[in-house]
């Protein structure tokens, strides 16, 4: 059998150009003179984050400004991406502290999972999205840069709030 | 009504030659930047009517991005393709420019200025062949297309611009045509006659409709606007013609392409909707010039002008783009015969309306025209509406055909017996 080829059949008792044109022209000058925008103007206006919202990290501090964060290795054993350092010390009085601590925001797929397994509530995913930088070795973020930090922080999933589900 | 202020002598050869000089360097000026504000516009209603800003970020709602856009094409580097034509890759750019510029020249953009030294004409050259050397302007304007697609050495390029000379060359015989109708109202091929005809009479868009309508349609195949964009489909063609082209020698096209719609639109404005005339008032066109009328006039036909570019933009952000044998087939099939037909239909009407003795000043004489013009729109727009002329081939088919061709092409590819796949 050789291909045949389909042949629309035009339904030419309906079809209109005139009239179509013509819809179409009313239908952009309405839109014309009564625009319906959403665009956001960004830099002037911003979108509204999810309070769920993962962005680039951020380490909570105690009052006197030293990072919460214990050193107790949970979060490099939980990181899946395996994108934390963690060197733990240890001061006169016995308390644990990170010596480093740093994350690379290359390698961290923000699955949230540090800020979950956090026995301190230290370290946090921040609500935050503008991270450019001039070159790759300032996406390593580390301890100092992550207290420094103050963008909002995200907040974990709550199954007994009503939208949690 | 006695024409503009016949007791003003011409100016001399001196002023003549220094108002001149002034005109083109001002208009040259003027043109340039209403081009550049032109793709602003484009830029700004497409926005507008897709729900979105537009440009607006450079300077106060956006007013100085065409400058960036200027900075930015000069300063970007040229690249010049291996094994293109080079004096015809350069020289494109440069003809389709050019001929989008100097196709302004004849056309009168104000009523006459009265000066210490002479009364100024508002037309930078007053030539007596008017629009036949406009018509001869823009068909040049195919060679810059046709040349870039030629030597880019490229086969989009050299479809588009293959395409591009058969639309330019089909509408331009429709648009043509369409002109005589203006030529038999005016009896004159001069623009600033024929502005004089519509001040006497009425516009040409009442006495001469349909003739409007085809030059219409055609000023957008001839300026490759959408609907009729088919030279530089972006779907299936990249970018036609300009598809090697970078920096500067692409803004020239872009720049060509804009310049072309204000001419068609300058066009327009003057064959049809009588130029620089204020329309409801005798004031403008009689009695002493002044230079209030002049600007007042000026400042109509600016109106005028923008008012139909908008137009041109409103359009391009309507409707698709036609396929090419719908394009040919509206061009030749449609626009032709009826502008043909048109001519006869108006020149016997003319003809009738004189022997009965109508002035072609009087209020019937337009007043017939006119009710004449609303019946042949109505007609030709009923025939447009039903699509049987813009619709492909395969539709205008009867059912019974179409099933006696696929039987015989079925017959004809049936295996002989024995044969095996």
């Amino acid at each position: 059998m050789a291909i045949t080829v389909k042949v629309m059949e035009r339904p030419l008792g309906e079809v209109s150009y005139v009239r179509a044109t013509l819809k179409g022209l009313a239908l952009t000058l309405k839109h014309l003179v009564d625009p319906h925008r959403v665009t956001i103007q960004y830099p002037e206006e911003k979108w509204d984050l999810s309070p769920r919202w993962r962005g680039t990290h951020r380490m909570l501090t105690t009052e006197d400004g030293s990072a919460k964060c214990v050193a107790c290795g949970l979060c490099p054993t939980v990181c899946p991406a395996n994108c934390i350092k963690l060197v733990p010390g240890e001061d006169e009085a016995g308390n644990r502290y990170p010596l480093v601590f740093e994350i690379d925001e290359f390698r961290c797929i923000f699955c949230g999972y540090c800020q979950e397994v956090c026995p301190e509530e230290a370290i946090h995913m921040g609500r935050h999205y503008e991270n450019a930088e001039f070159n790759r070795a300032r996406f390593v973020y580390d301890l100092e840069r992550l207290t420094a930090q103050t963008h909002p922080v995200s907040e974990l999933w709550d199954p007994a709030h009503p939208r949690g589900e | 009504m006695t024409p503009l202020d016949p007791n003003q002598l011409p100016p001399s050869a001196f002023v003549f030659l220094i108002a001149t000089v002034v005109k083109m360097l001002a208009i040259f000026t003027l043109y340039m930047v209403v081009v550049a504000y032109t793709t602003l516009a484009e830029r700004k209603v497409s926005a507008w009517i897709q729900d979105r800003h537009g440009p607006n970020r450079v300077g106060p709602w956006g007013l100085f991005q065409v400058l960036a856009d200027g900075v930015k094409n000069f300063m970007k580097e040229e690249t010049m393709p291996g094994d293109v034509n080079k004096p015809l890759f350069i020289l494109a750019p440069a003809l389709a420019f050019t001929t989008a510029m100097i196709a302004w020249a004849v056309i009168p953009f104000g009523a006459p200025m009265p000066t210490p030294w002479g009364r100024i004409d508002l037309v930078v050259a007053n030539m007596p062949i008017g629009f036949l050397y406009v018509l001869a302007i823009t068909s040049l304007g195919v060679y810059g297309i046709v040349l870039a697609g030629w030597s880019s050495n490229n086969k989009y390029a050299l479809l588009g611009g293959l395409r591009s000379s058969a639309q330019m060359i089909s509408y331009e015989i429709a648009m043509g045509m369409s002109t005589v109708c203006v030529l038999l109202m005016a009896g004159n091929v001069s623009l600033t006659a024929i502005v004089a005809q519509q001040q006497a009479t009425n516009y040409n868009i009442v006495l001469i409709s349909v003739a409007a309508f085809i030059f219409l349609v055609s000023a957008f195949a001839e300026t490759n606007r959408v609907p009729f964009d088919l030279p530089e489909a972006e779907s299936e063609l990249i970018a036609g013609y300009h598809a090697e082209y970078s920096g500067m020698k692409f803004s020239m096209f872009f720049i060509a392409e804009y310049a072309n719609v204000i001419t068609a639109s300058a066009m327009f404005v003057t064959l049809f909707l009588g130029g620089w005339d204020i329309p409801f008032t005798t004031w403008d066109n009689t009695g002493q010039a002044t230079v209030l009328k002049s600007l007042a006039t000026f400042a109509m036909f600016a109106f005028k002008l923008y008012s139909f570019v908008f137009f041109f933009i409103w359009i391009r952000w309507t409707l698709p783009r036609f396929r090419y044998d719908q394009l040919m087939s509206l061009g030749w099939k449609l626009m032709l015969p009826t502008a043909l037909a048109y001519i006869v239909i108006v020149a016997s009407a003319v003809l009738a309306l004189d022997a009965s003795g109508i002035a072609r000043t009087s209020r019937l004489f337009w007043m017939a025209m006119g009710a004449m013009n609303l019946v042949l729109v109505m007609i030709l727009f009923v025939i447009l509406d039903r699509g049987r002329v813009i619709s492909p081939a395969s539709s205008r088919l009867q059912r019974a055909d179409v099933q006696r061709l696929r039987a015989a092409t079925d017959a004809r590819s049936t295996l002989s017996p024995g044969e095996t796949h």
